[in-house]
């Protein structure tokens, strides 16, 4: 769930704008650059961004007795690494922002900067992370797209605390009420788009190995190859 | 059933169950509106902390009813399964295609080195 539209005062929303732009131009052009080079990557991206369009779209019950939507930001920072997520997050903040009353133009900037900055670049360390840790890769991957999710939503709480401080706790106090807003929500939303995030990359192992092999998720040779039908046995 | 596919149904069947128990275990029912969006709850937190806060833009288009949005919301997650499911669809239509070219290729080689013999068989 976004920041609505016009609840973010005007410098606050110019802010997060000027600071989500330069990551959004940048992803751009990694992703003409991926496409020119490896033009047969295109079918790949549209499907981590047709990823991130399912999972923004599923508004889940959660245990805090409210709704939220996982971001699918994970998947697609996995592949292609982050910049180009901060395309193709974009491109969905843009569809909820313009036909759903989702999120908001004048929130557009701050909720590029939580859901595709953050949250893919928190995913990709924390998966590199534990992949570098010899964590088996469906491991890495569900942690890595848990991390994706919950952090987009920390990231939106510390948002909005910074621009509504509370009268008595000030940011910290607006940040404990945002966050139990948003990030305990999240919690149980985190781990189902980890799941899911897990369930497509099997069966992206299963069906593109060699796409998943020039992109570095899997090893030629088959050390990490061997590794991953071997979480899969076990998973 | 293949010990893949029972993996990937398990996955499923995990995300179907932490999304329903919510529901089923009533985790709503302490609040005047079960289960809302955590945006709507995030704008009452503001106006609680400033009550005098007004949005100040509003959007450009409102879907005009719950049915309209959520028939919105339903087009967009059809638009991502539908590029998913092409997706899997062509990389399992290709991949059989290889595998019936290879499988033919070797067939007509063992035909050509023991012709006579397969003629036998044939027959």
């Amino acid at each position: 769930m976004h920041i609505a539209e016009g609840f973010l005062p005007p410098a606050h929303a110019v802010a997060w704008g000027v600071a989500s732009a330069p990551f959004v131009v940048h992803g751009v052009r990694s992703l003409t650059r991926e496409v020119r080079k490896h033009p047969e990557s295109t079918l790949l991206l549209g499907a981590s961004g047709a990823f991130t369009f399912v999972l923004s779209a599923l508004k889940l019950p959660s245990v805090t007795g409210s709704c939220s939507h996982p971001t699918g930001t994970g998947l697609g920072a996995i592949l292609f690494r982050p910049p180009v997520m901060a395309v193709l997050g974009t491109i969905t903040l843009l569809f909820q922002a313009l036909l759903l009353a989702h999120g908001g133009l004048t929130t557009l900037g701050a909720n590029v900067f939580s859901m595709a900055v953050v949250g893919p670049w928190v995913g990709y360390g924390a998966y590199r992370l534990l992949r570098r840790c010899d964590v088996p890769l469906m491991v890495a991957v569900f942690f890595g797209a848990f991390a994706a999710d919950l952090s987009t939503y920390c990231v939106t709480s510390v948002q909005l605390a910074l621009a509504f401080p509370d009268p008595a706790g000030g940011v910290l106090g607006a940040l404990g009420k945002f966050g139990s807003v948003f990030a305990v929500t999240q919690i149980p939303l985190a781990v189902s788009e980890g799941l899911l995030t897990v369930l497509v990359m099997r069966l992206l192992v299963q069906s593109s190995k060699g796409e998943l092999t020039r992109l570095g998720v899997l090893v030629a040779g088959g050390r990490t190859e061997a590794r991953a039908t071997g979480t899969g046995a076990v998973a | 059933m293949r010990k893949n596919t029972r993996i990937n149904l398990l996955l499923l069947l995990a995300v179907v169950a932490l999304a329903v128990l919510p529901l089923a275990l009533g985790l709503g029912d302490h609040r005047e509106e079960p289960f809302t969006g955590a945006d709507a709850e995030a704008e009452t937190v503001i106006t609680e902390i400033e009550p005098d806060y007004e949005p100040w833009f509003s959007p450009l288009y409102e879907p005009p009813s719950g049915e309209i949005e959520s028939a919105l919301f339903a087009v967009q997650a059809a638009l991502g399964a539908g590029v998913l499911a092409y997706y899997f669809g062509l990389r399992r239509g290709r991949r059989q295609g290889e595998q019936r070219a290879r499988a033919r290729q070797a067939a007509t080689e063992d035909a050509g080195s023991t012709a006579g013999e397969s003629e036998v068989q044939g027959s």
